[in-house]
């Protein structure tokens, strides 16, 4: 859309649902045939991952399905039950292939929940803060200073101290330190758009404030904070392996491929590489596909790439 | 600009009280020091006395106020586990953490802007396809995994580099710093590239994005149509807009390494101040964490401040104090 | 090896060859790092291990923990209450001052003084003396309130300091006025600065700066052998993996606790041997029998089954304790059938094993009525002994096939500890060392009755209680004489394995590794001592 004509001022400050907008970005999608092609292996990817229990050989969470014994054989070694561990064993006698299966659910989990609600929280706070000004944007940016300073690992231990073990107090956690990130992003991009006239423009037409930070402002700051929010969900997803590599982070047995690959890296130099390899490999391609198509889908948003 | 400068540092000094209240809260919520420290061989006395000497006995509200008083006059208190002045420790290993992060940040500037801009300019082609591919390594890995693997390569099939620990120092007013050795740098080289991959990724994306971005603006199509040479549009015009987010990022990852480099410190067994954060909190050595925090805070503050000056200096539409509407 | 090294590696060679002083410098990663050079600062094994460099004590231990002279050249019980100590003659300080019964009482004083000392057994040491005199110039007599059979044992942990590093007058035992003592009591940090770090020992304090490394220096008027190397280093490395890369990388001579799962690669490695030594750190699981409601264990009689001898009996039973040696300790482990390892004083001579019979452990929980079994948490930590959050999971494992419905909760130290000091667990895990190296250490904290200002049972957080084993013990740590003491130790040790209030598993075994041309004698109290580093023949 050209921009350097009052006609074309109007259009783009009109809100998303009264264009064709939608329509555009749907038929953009569609005629590029790698955006299809991504979202289909993500969809095809994630519908697995939902599914692992039926695909698992074995249920790795359930003690009583393990066998020590069974402990720390390499990939394609025979159980003591007669079936195969395509992947071989870790420590307890969990088959990798299962483990990494259940241990990709809960990395995603934990990766797009957590990233999904700190961008949430982190961009209202940070257009509010651009948008208002004045006191409410000190206020909201010292505490983003005091989040910014506070050590996630201490968050992590007091919630696991006070609330005990569990995936949503690892998400938790996460959350609270770095919903901060974003709203700083944010505020930067908005503090520019807000200067331009297309946002005095709504604002002299009457539009109220939470309109124009919604519907105008937002879909214009978007890239910076997209580009971030998709590689924060690889680096959540390994903050939580950090977490669990430092004892603070999703229950043993129940690991995600975080605590997988944690726990196997103390067998690397004896040769056991299986245990943390093929976590790592399987995190590597979760993380590769979700960047891949975040990047396709953040071009196809981009409201200037008209 | 004075008055600004006056009204950030009122609203920091409320920031570092609310940080140390917290921080303090925090690990005593976590659990008693006492269990970690006294060995269960010490009689009933001599555990109480402990238990005295280190405030412990009291409503922890009034450990606050007591601690409160104390920093007021300068003193942040002596490790539960050492015996010697928090801020002494924690200062003691900054310099080792300074070096480090000052080198890791360079090498991702250095590394991720250039790379960058190609991949932004080049966005449609190979190159720049492969740019941004590549760059999805940098952040996909744990830091530790990666730092193993560094070591794995590096040191023992390789034996290029030392597998850990700090090189030789030079003192430099008083304080040493390894960067002025050979030695010193054999020891910082993998350190550094652990903590600066995942930001050169960062880097390269957020310029490869900011330009592209920016080459769909009227002023570059402008500056294209007048003739202006390419290189001189990406200096002049592209790289100005552009830095504005790149900066804010790189400033917050600067003071963000500063505080929070523990695990690559950790896995090359670096002696610098993230390791002693990571010990502290383990140990529950309350007066240790609350100081490394409240010094954390004061870094974010100084950056943060710095960004923002920054800031009004690129981008003339942005003002240092935004008015309310 | 690195362009840098090579050259540095060259130049050394060159000063060697010019016939230059004998350089024979000693560079050691450790797993842990002492907090402090104050020996009487806190009780840790690093702290302990670091001390023994510089200062000495009355009475050491050897390799396996039996007692040796040091300072002392013999002692014996006088009578109930009375020890004599001979002191040994012509010994230095690293000043060139001499070493007097002065200086020992010097010492007691300085522990009761102690300001900044984090809670350990030094000051309840001393306390329990009624008088110490010295008897002449080479003679120290130490006369206690109640008799004190483990005296000897206690001092070899006291490294004794030169009386000048104060002010002071005449020295006695005289606590109220501070034996004489006019100047300021030291200082942690004036330790750590070398400044009062004056002792007998082998090497002198070079420098201590924390998290880079401590540097150790050759005392030349040592009385004793003359130690080996002119300078040792120690850097700690607490990461077992960059630990072992750095040995096989050149960057040490020396390491101590190498992962075990990675022997075998020092093994296949040319240039590097290493060294296993079982030590007397026990691993073990606490039970609460203490209440009929546990926070963890749900029964579906609503009853605590732990407080049934069979239930206990039956989970001992079904777990394999060589399994998890073979599998999660890599063999570097040693099957515990009591709570000390065979051979130490005190310990059972032929111990009944503890052995592995998942059918028989189903009978005795179904004869205890719980044939359908119970839910229960195994409680431990995940970063505070070998494997131990592997350990718990392989116990899980375990007892959910004798029909235990089991979780495990491992958690990192920090939380752990205090929790189980509140006695939020049910099934707890627990490491001890017996530092005295005799049986007494492990049931006076962890099995005899809860009476902290007796200081028992002070980590009975099952609250088990035996009056018949409570009694039997109060004698054993009353007999000077050594034959009768052991008998009754026997004897509480074996009524303790009856009723199992905690149930052991294995002992662990300590790692050493080194470059070739090295050895290292292993010690059973895990200390990384560089006067038990040798050239090899």
């Amino acid at each position: 859309m050209d921009r350097s004509t009052p006609d074309s001022h109007a259009r783009t400050v009109a809100p998303l649902a009264e264009t064709p907008r939608r329509a555009a970005i749907l038929k953009r999608l569609r005629a590029r045939p790698t955006v299809a092609g991504s979202a289909c292996a993500l969809v095809l990817l994630m519908a697995a991952i939902l599914a692992a229990p039926l695909f698992a050989p074995q249920n790795p969470y359930d003690l009583a399905n393990l066998n020590l014994l069974d402990g720390r054989l390499p990939p394609g070694s025979e159980s003591m039950d007669g079936w195969v561990y395509l992947l071989g064993t870790d420590d307890q006698g969990r088959d990798m292939l299962s483990a990494i299966l259940y241990g990709l659910r809960i990395s995603l989990a934990v990766g797009l929940t957590a990233v999904a609600l700190a961008t949430a929280i982190g961009s209202v706070a940070g257009l509010v803060a651009a948008y208002a000004g004045g006191w409410i944007d000190t206020v909201l940016m010292r505490i983003v200073d005091f989040i910014l300073g506070f050590p996630t690992i201490l968050v992590a231990l007091v919630l696991l101290a006070v609330m005990g073990r569990g995936v949503d107090k690892v998400i938790l956690a996460l959350v609270l330190v770095q919903w901060a990130n974003y709203a700083r992003i944010m505020r930067s991009r908005a503090l520019q758009e807000r200067r331009k006239e297309y946002i005095e423009a709504a604002a002299n037409l009457g539009y109220p404030a939470w309109r124009i930070i919604a519907f105008h402002l937002l879909p214009n700051c978007m890239g910076p904070v997209l580009v971030f929010a998709t590689i924060q969900i690889a680096t959540a997803i390994a903050l939580e392996a950090t977490l669990s590599f430092l004892g603070v982070g999703v229950p043993v047995t129940e690991p995600s491929l975080g605590l997988l690959i944690a726990t196997g890296f103390q067998y690397l130099l004896s040769g056991d590489y299986w245990i943390s390899m093929f976590p790592g490999i399987a995190l590597l391609l979760l993380i590769l596909a979700i960047n891949v198509v975040g990047d396709r889908l953040r071009e196809a948003l981009d409201p200037r790439r008209a | 600009m004075l008055l600004f400068t006056l009204r950030r540092l009122l609203q920091s000094l409320f920031v570092l009280l609310a940080v140390s209240v917290v921080v303090f809260f925090a690990v005593y919520a976590v659990g008693d020091p006492i269990e970690l420290l006294v060995s269960p061989e010490a009689t009933m006395e001599a555990r109480q006395a402990t238990i005295a000497r280190l405030g412990l006995d009291q409503p922890v509200w009034r450990q606050y106020l007591a601690f409160l008083w104390r920093a007021l006059q300068g003193d942040l208190g002596n490790s539960f586990v050492h015996g010697v002045p928090a801020i002494g420790l924690i200062l003691q290993r900054l310099p080792a953490t300074f070096e480090l992060v000052l080198v890791a940040i360079t090498l991702s500037c250095v590394v991720g802007i250039p790379l960058g801009l190609v991949a932004g300019l080049y966005r449609d082609r190979v190159l720049g396809r492969g740019i941004m591919a590549g760059s999805v390594l940098g952040f996909s890995l744990p830091n530790f995994w990666q730092g193993m693997m560094l070591i794995l390569l590096f040191a023992v099939w390789l034996g290029w580099l030392p597998a850990s620990g700090r090189g030789q120092t030079v003192d430099v007013l008083g304080v040493p710093l390894s960067i002025l050795t050979a030695d010193g740098w054999s020891h910082i080289v993998m350190p550094a590239i652990n903590l600066a991959l995942a930001n050169i990724a960062l880097v390269l994306r957020l310029t490869a994005t900011g330009v592209a971005e920016a080459q769909t603006q009227e002023y570059v199509k402008f500056a294209r149509a007048k003739g202006v040479r390419p290189g001189r549009i990406v200096r002049r015009h592209i790289l100005r807009n552009i830095l504005v987010p790149v900066v804010t990022v790189v400033g917050m990852e600067f003071g963000s390494l500063i505080a929070y480099s523990t695990i690559t410190e950790t896995v090359f067994a670096w002696p610098g101040m993230g390791k002693l954060l990571i010990d502290s909190v383990y140990q529950l050595d309350r007066p240790v964490v609350v100081a490394y925090v409240m010094l954390a805070t004061f870094i974010f503050v100084v950056v943060n401040f710095v960004v923002d000056v920054l800031y009004a200096a690129l981008d003339p539409r942005v003002q240092l104090v935004s008015p309310a509407h | 090896m690195s362009a840098t090294r090579l050259r540095l590696a060259a130049l050394a060679a060159l000063l060697a060859l010019a016939g230059g002083a004998h350089a024979e410098p000693l560079k050691i990663a450790l797993a842990s790092e002492p907090t402090a050079v104050d020996p009487h600062y806190h009780q840790a094994t690093p702290n302990n291990a670091l001390a023994a460099h510089i200062f000495e004590t009355l009475v050491a231990q050897d390799a396996k923990m039996n007692l040796t002279p040091a300072l002392a050249e013999s002692w014996h019980a006088v009578d109930d209450s009375t020890w004599e100590f001979k002191l040994r003659e012509g010994v230095k300080f690293s000043n060139g001052e001499p070493f007097t019964p002065q200086d020992v009482i010097f010492t007691f004083c300085r522990v009761v003084n102690n300001e900044e000392a984090i809670a350990g057994s030094y000051a309840s040491v001393v306390k329990k003396f009624a008088g110490v005199e010295a008897v002449d110039g080479q003679t120290l007599r130490i006369k206690t309130r109640a008799p004190y059979p483990l005296l000897p044992n206690d001092l070899t942990r006291m490294g004794i300091l030169w009386s000048g590093i104060t002010e002071h007058g005449a020295i006695t035992f005289d606590l109220e006025n501070k034996c004489g003592v006019t100047g300021a009591w030291p200082k942690v940090n004036d330790f750590n600065t070398g400044k009062l770090a004056i002792g007998t020992g082998p090497y002198k304090l070079k420098s201590y700066v924390k998290g880079t490394g401590i540097e150790l220096e050759r005392n030349e008027t040592y009385w004793g052998d003359k130690p080996e190397w002119t300078t040792v280093t120690f850097v700690p490395v607490p990461n077992a993996g960059p630990r072992l890369t750095g040995l096989l990388a050149g960057d040490f001579d020396l390491i101590e606790s190498p992962a075990a799962r990675d022997v075998q690669r020092i093994k296949n490695t040319p240039g590097f041997g290493y060294v296993v030594t079982p030590s007397v750190r026990v691993v073990y699981f606490q039970f609460d029998v203490g209440r009929d409601d546990s926070p963890l264990v749900k029964a579906p009689n609503g009853k605590n089954p732990l407080q049934d001898v069979r239930v206990r009996r039956a989970i001992s039973m079904a777990i394999d304790r060589k399994a998890i040696v073979d599998r999660i300790m890599d063999g570097m482990a040693t099957p515990a059938n009591q709570f000390l390892p065979d051979g130490m004083f005190g310990t059972l001579r032929n111990p009944p094993e503890l052995k592995y019979d998942p059918e028989a452990a189903k009978k005795l929980l179904a004869e205890a009525g719980y044939a359908d079994g119970f839910e229960l948490t195994v409680s431990a930590t995940n970063d505070r002994y070998i494997n131990d959050g592997q350990i718990a999971q392989a116990v899980a494992q375990y007892l959910s096939r004798i029909g235990i419905k089991a979780r495990v909760d491992a958690m990192t130290r920090s939380v752990y500890f205090p929790k189980r000091a509140k006695r939020e667990f049910s099934f707890a895990m627990g490491g001890w060392a017996s530092e005295t190296g005799e049986a007494s250490s492990f049931l006076q904290y962890w099995v005899t009755s809860y009476a902290p200002e007796l200081g028992m049972g002070t980590s009975n957080y099952g609250r088990y209680s035996n009056p018949e084993l409570d009694e039997v013990f109060r004698q054993a740590v009353t007999t000077v004489d050594d034959a009768q003491r052991e008998k009754l130790l026997q004897q509480a040790l074996t009524l303790a394995l009856q009723d199992l209030p905690s149930i052991p598993l294995h002992y662990e075994s300590s790692l050493w590794a080194f470059r070739k041309g090295l050895t290292y004698e292993g010690r059973a109290d895990q200390y990384t001592l560089a006067t038990s580093v040798k050239r090899a023949p």
